[in-house]
């Protein structure tokens, strides 16, 4: 079928060629939600927490976004002073951001001209969640975290990172209390770029170490 | 107190406990492998107590530790360089 005759059915009634309706993802009660449901309204009948309570969180926790993470990574590229705390001291040099980061402790992995860094959980799906987000879905694939330690360098060329092999590739398994953001390289040419117009340029997916940042 | 210190060469216990029920934060493709420890990351509960819901009184201490790719895989096609780290927690290394 051509894309035009495709695009045209599209405005015909035809009773005999009805496309399927999209499937809900919510019209089934597993045992975990089922679970989630009883302990969240056990806790609300007891008055030990309130249904505003668990909305404000639950919103508090969807506003994180990667952009927090790449407003650390722009600061540090201008401010140096910033950088020594950021690598020193991660905790204390992102309060200063607002950010709490609760009682998990974080590590910030500086890329060089002679290491890159990539994150991974192998066990699971650990990730900076306090400043990054959700993590994406591909790093808590199997694949990605079974691969991504026995050949990374594969691994990165298939996110279209190509690194040389003089440089040491570093891979980082968060297998229990820490978490890690890699801190990546200033890109060149963004010399002359002012901190807030190198936020946009820094994604989420060169903090986690599978992409480098370009202008 | 750690019991080991940075620089010192470890090795992963080479134990394989059934399971379930069994929670260990060790990943299968490290134990028996020999590392160096990268740094003491601090003391904590033991999540093979936690997961179950139990507070051992006494906190165990966490290092990085580092291994090179080339000696956990035969076949590995990177750097000689390349290296992992991974987080393990004390009673999961022996000295060499």
């Amino acid at each position: 079928m051509t894309e035009t005759s495709d695009h045209e059915h599209l405005h015909q009634y035809d009773p005999g060629h009805e496309h399927p309706l999209q499937a809900d993802q919510d019209d089934s009660i597993t045992y975990f939600k089922a679970m989630e449901a009883a302990v969240r309204n056990l806790l609300i009948e007891k008055k030990l927490i309130t249904a505003e309570q668990i909305r404000e969180k639950i919103e508090q926790m969807d506003a994180r976004v990667p952009a927090n993470g790449a407003k650390i990574i722009a600061k540090s590229w201008v401010d140096l002073e910033f950088k020594r705390k950021l690598l020193a001291n991660p905790r204390k040099a992102i309060e200063e951001f607002g950010h709490d980061i609760g009682p998990l402790h974080l590590i910030v992995l500086e890329n060089t001209e002679k290491v890159h860094n990539v994150v991974v959980c192998t066990l699971c799906s650990c990730y900076p969640r306090w400043i990054l987000g959700l993590p994406p879905d591909w790093y808590k694939s199997r694949e990605y975290r079974s691969r991504v330690v026995r050949e990374p360098r594969e691994v990165l060329q298939e996110f279209g990172t190509n690194i040389s092999l003089d440089r040491e590739v570093r891979v980082h398994d968060s297998t229990a209390d820490m978490r890690y953001l890699v801190l990546p390289m200033r890109p060149k040419g963004s010399e002359g770029m002012t901190e807030d117009e190198l936020v946009p340029l820094i994604g989420r997916d060169a903090m986690i170490g599978v992409t480098e940042v370009k202008v | 107190m750690p019991q080991f210190t940075v620089g010192e060469k470890v090795r992963v216990l080479s134990q394989w406990p059934p399971s379930p029920p069994i929670h260990c934060r060790t990943p299968y493709y490290i134990r028996g492998c020999s590392g160096v420890i990268e740094r003491y990351c601090g003391d904590f509960a033991n999540p093979e107590e936690l997961a179950f819901g139990r507070v051992d009184p006494i906190n165990l201490s966490l290092y990085r530790v580092r291994f090179k790719q080339l000696d956990l895989w035969k076949s590995y096609q990177g750097g000689i360089s390349d290296m992992i780290d991974i987080e393990i927690y004390e009673n999961w290394l022996e000295k060499i």
